[in-house]
């Protein structure tokens, strides 16, 4: 099978499973189910971006009424761990400490208080006593490996369990490197060479629903532990050695959760109310508060990145050096992979014929990165893609066209994927599916390109417009790591229960798994149940996160699903008295050669009650091999007001070829919502600081997201390809669509008002300064 | 502590409350937990009820203030197996994504419903301006909001795949 015509649910726009409970507010979330004499926690934090705790005293705050507990660094293990959410071994470094006596940014943790109300926690939290020992605080980047630097981890536990480079004493979170051919080389048989610096700014993820877990000990003595999260088995491996607990005595369960975006990929609560709960047992719930969210969990790490491209006339491209400085922030939280798919999101996309890469993570007294959607390609595909812009502008080509002679199509590969992976080697792989000319071409069409693109000159007035956009491709899971599987079971009535450990966290992939299990068994997807994810109930899976749920646990659940078929087809033979090769399962019956037919509900009855009986069921995991990327081509038109600085996105085409769109409707919306995002990261969200290293914008009035209003005319358009290796065709499309605003609204501007801005977020200010009027 | 009398949903209930609580703590306390809480500055909309009809932001009213007052929430429009209109338009419009903003959303919605029937792109991008998504980029929810004005005023709606 290579095309979708003839499949039945798969394809379809069904309705999410969840939606209609969601918008009537009925489905539970963390914090909507409370069990009797919950406690509240509240975590005191750091005013100092780098100081050491000389004297804690919380005699005072005990003294309140209402506190049942207060934790500070003596209360705890002291297990050096690291919170990103990865699976093991991670390959981010050993050096969080569940309460430490040293603080590394502000916002970072202190001690812990348990209460009896959000009020009392907050007070009680407010008088804890702190001695600090302030020290020497880094806040630039280029500052963190300087001779005589503050130490930054200078505690004998930090380290890296995986063999790549890692250097506290010189505040290195990570490095690496990779080569292809000779770059100087390359660059010197260039007939134009562009060289720049860009950077690329700190941001939060913004979910509605800020992190939150609560957790109480049941009774059976076990630890159970809700919360939003995007990796419940992760977060049930990491707490138990924080705690030092058996696995087996630790249960996680998810529910319904507010959005994620990589911010919960992350461990970041979970310990703190489990200690809270083990120690006065009852249950404890830890809720950030929007200002918590913002100055205390994760960002999207920036990076200071310089390019050397070079191109000969004809279009070829001889090298490209890609030399990145990220920050880390305080904690090497996924300091080495977001850095490593900089290169390996980015780099294959364009037959180079020469390649230097390198990218450093560097500690500073900043608050800490993380996993957000895009991963290092959103910071990464900004120069590439301004970029080529410049080096088709200085050879005298079309920028569409530069591309095209250039990126990689289906067949081919890059010894990039070999040579660079989650921190160690890649995989090799050549590309199954690709639909990225049609994107360019659909998007082009779509935008105007042809009668919009470089007509500046032909602009009269401040307010001029221009077009602009990019090429991009992204992953579908992490090859020969990321684990999926899952469990079905057939119920007397014919329905099914999908139990999958794949996490849905508002994406819609319970739906889009229900879909691929249903094609599969010949029923629609309304006759589905899908159970995510719970450690006890469901079975492993990695989560949510390097673009993996629908490309490998949507292939666990089509297997689980081809084996409870196999089961289903054995028993309606039976009934029907003919041979299993003689039978067909459609829209919930098996149909027989011979013309009769068995209803599923009497197959499910006769298998659990009837004769023979059994449990249909199906159970199956899946490891990938490879990688296969989705591809897309963007395109913006914007407007700048050449007085005031001001560009305004009117609008964005995104063409996006996800392989087959499992659900088309649920597909559009992850890429209108990755846009928005992208948006609104590319032209007004950012951190400010205080001088001493204090968010300034920690909440949703001066840290500005886009809303309704803001909204410009967005257009995603799937193109559909079969990837041969994926479930019924299908490749990832969550996290790509993020990736494009950057370059598209920067050339967008170029071509507007003829300069380039290199530096994000794209502000009146910036642009201003680029035109020379400030 | 003030005593105060609120109709919820229809439901007539009395509780005490603390003089500083807010509506959106007194809610959730009563088990009205479709009632969401993203901020609690009154900047996100997620906790947007309407109260004797208007839509506000429950985090940032004193609870004791609105006594005496009707509040709908997004339970109170429809349920699962009996749902209002505008929460069917958002489901078949692929409007819902983590669904956190959604109980806010369609309160929005059917605030601006009431007021103007029939809302251009522009209305509504107004009216929804003061509830914020971060999963669905909007394009979505404003064809709900389309979709929804079309049901309600009796039109054939729109065939969805
Ligand atoms: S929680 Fe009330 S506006 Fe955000
Ligand atoms: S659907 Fe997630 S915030 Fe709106």
């Amino acid at each position: 099978m290579s095309d979708v015509s003839d499949l039945k649910v798969v394809g379809h726009s069904v309705d999410k499973l969840d939606a209609i409970a969601l918008a009537t507010g009925g489905e539970k979330f963390t914090a909507d189910e409370i069990p009797p004499r919950t406690l509240y926690a509240r975590i005191l934090t750091s005013p100092w971006a780098h100081a050491r705790i000389r004297k804690i005293d919380t005699t005072a705050a005990m003294k309140i009424k209402g506190v049942r507990s207060i934790i500070t660094w003596q209360d705890v293990p002291r297990v050096a761990h690291t919170t990103a959410g990865q699976g093991f071994p991670e390959p981010s470094p050993y050096d969080s400490f569940t309460l430490d006596d040293k603080v590394r940014y502000v916002g970072d943790r202190v001690a812990a208080v348990a209460a009896d109300t959000p009020e009392i926690a907050r007070a009680a939290a407010e008088a804890i006593e702190v001695e600090y020992e302030q020290l020497p605080p880094i806040f630039d980047p280029r500052d963190s490996m300087k001779e005589g630097a503050p130490v930054i981890h200078d505690e004998p536990e930090a380290r890296m369990i995986i063999p790549v480079p890692y250097d506290k004493s010189r505040n290195l979170a990570a490095q690496v490197t990779a080569n292809v051919g000779d770059i100087e080389q390359g660059l010197a048989q260039a007939d134009v060479v562009v060289e720049r610096e860009f950077e690329v700014h700190q941001a939060q993820h913004c979910p509605m629903e800020p992190h939150v877990a609560l957790a109480y000990v049941d009774g059976r003595g076990r630890l159970v532990i809700r919360t939003s999260t995007q990796v419940p088995y992760h977060v049930r491996r990491i707490v138990a050695e924080r705690l030092q607990w058996p696995i087996g005595k630790v249960r996680v369960i998810k529910p319904r959760i507010g959005g994620g975006f990589g911010s919960k990929q992350e461990v970041l609560l979970e310990d703190i109310p489990a200690v809270l709960a083990i120690r006065t047992g009852r249950p404890v719930l830890l809720e950030y508060t929007r200002g918590e969210e913002f100055a205390s969990s994760r960002t999207r790490h920036p990076q200071i990145i310089k390019i050397r491209a070079g191109a000969r006339k004809d279009g070829t491209l001889t090298g490209y050096d890609l030399d990145i400085l990220m920050n880390t922030g305080a904690y090497g939280s996924h300091a080495l992979t977001v850095v490593c798919n900089s290169g390996s999101k980015t780099l294959p996309l364009y037959r180079w014929q020469n390649i230097r890469f390198r990218g450093t993570s560097v500690y500073t007294n900043l608050p800490v990165g993380g996993a957000y959607r895009g991963y290092g390609a959103t910071q990464a595909y900004f120069p590439l893609e301004v970029v080529l812009d410049e080096l088709a502008e200085k050879i005298g080509m079309d920028a569409i066209e530069l591309r095209q002679r250039n990126h990689i199509r289906s067949g081919e590969g890059s010894p990039i994927f070999q040579a660079l992976g989650e921190g160690t080697e890649g995989v090799a792989q050549t590309i199954g599916s690709c639909g990225l000319a049609e994107c360019i071409e659909i998007g082009a069409r779509e935008i105007g390109w042809k009668e919009k693109r470089g007509k500046a000159a032909l602009q009269t007035g401040p307010i001029r417009r221009g077009v602009g956009m990019c090429c991009l491709m992204q992953g579908s899971s992490i090859p020969h790591v990321d684990l999926g599987a899952a469990y079905l079971k057939m119920n007397e009535d014919g329905s099914f229960n999908l139990l999958v450990g794949a996490t849905d966290l508002g994406t819609g992939s319970d739906t889009v798994l229900a879909q691929v299990a249903a094609e599969v068994l010949g029923v629609p997807a309304s006759m589905m149940t899908v159970y995510s994810s719970d450690t006890d109930l469901t079975p492993f899976d990695v989560g949510a996160y390097a673009s993996s749920t629908t490309y490998l646990s949507g292939e666990a659940v089509a297997k689980a699903a081809r084996e409870a078929r196999a089961m289903i087809i054995e028993v309606a033979s039976e009934i029907l008295g003919c041979p299993v090769e003689d039978i067909e399962l459609v829209n919930a019956y098996a149909l027989a050669r011979n013309g009769n037919k068995v209803q599923f509900s009497e197959i499910g009855r006769h298998s659990l009650y009837v004769k023979n009986q059994r449990q249909i069921q199906g159970a199956a995991s899946h490891v990938t091999r490879k990688s296969p990327p989705p591809f897309s081509a963007q395109f913006a038109e914007v407007e700048v007001d050449t007085e005031t600085g001001q560009v305004r996105v009117l609008k964005y085409v995104a063409a996006v070829d996800c392989g087959t769109a499992i659900n088309p409707k649920l597909a559009e919306g992850q890429i209108q919502g990755a846009v928005l995002n992208g948006i609104s990261y590319a032209l007004t969200e950012e951190f400010v600081f205080d001088p001493r290293g204090r968010l300034l914008n920690n909440d949703l009035n001066y840290y500005k997201i886009f809303t309704a209003a803001d909204l410009p005319d967005i257009r995603a358009i799937l193109v559909p390809t079969w990837e041969p290796s994926g479930p019924f065709g299908a490749k990832s499309v969550s996290e790509i669509g993020i990736n494009g605003p950057l370059p598209a609204i920067s050339n967008a501007i170029y071509d507007a008002v003829g300069v380039r801005i290199t530096r994000a977020p794209f502000t009146a200010e910036r642009v201003l300064r680029a035109l020379g009027r400030l | 502590m003030p005593n105060i009398t609120l109709t919820v949903n229809g439901e007539k209930m009395t509780c005490t409350v603390a003089p500083d609580e807010k509506l959106l703590d007194t809610l959730r306390r009563l088990g009205r937990t479709d009632v969401k809480k993203g901020c609690g500055e009154g900047t996100c909309g997620s906790c947007s009820v309407l109260i004797d009809g208007r839509l506000m932001t429950s985090c940032i009213v004193f609870s004791a203030r609105v006594d005496g007052a009707e509040i709908m929430t997004a339970a109170g429009l429809g349920t699962a197996n009996a749902p209002h209109p505008i929460q069917t338009s958002f489901v078949k419009a692929g409007a819902v994504q983590c669904g956190f903003c959604t109980p806010g959303m369609v309160l929005a919605t059917k605030a601006l419903l009431d007021a103007v029937p029939k809302p251009d792109v522009s209305q509504i991008k107004m009216a929804l301006d003061g509830n914020m998504c971060r999963c669905t980029g909007y394009v979505k929810i404003i064809e709900a909001v389309q979709d929804s004005a079309r049901v309600l005023a009796g039109e054939n709606e729109v065939p969805h795949e």
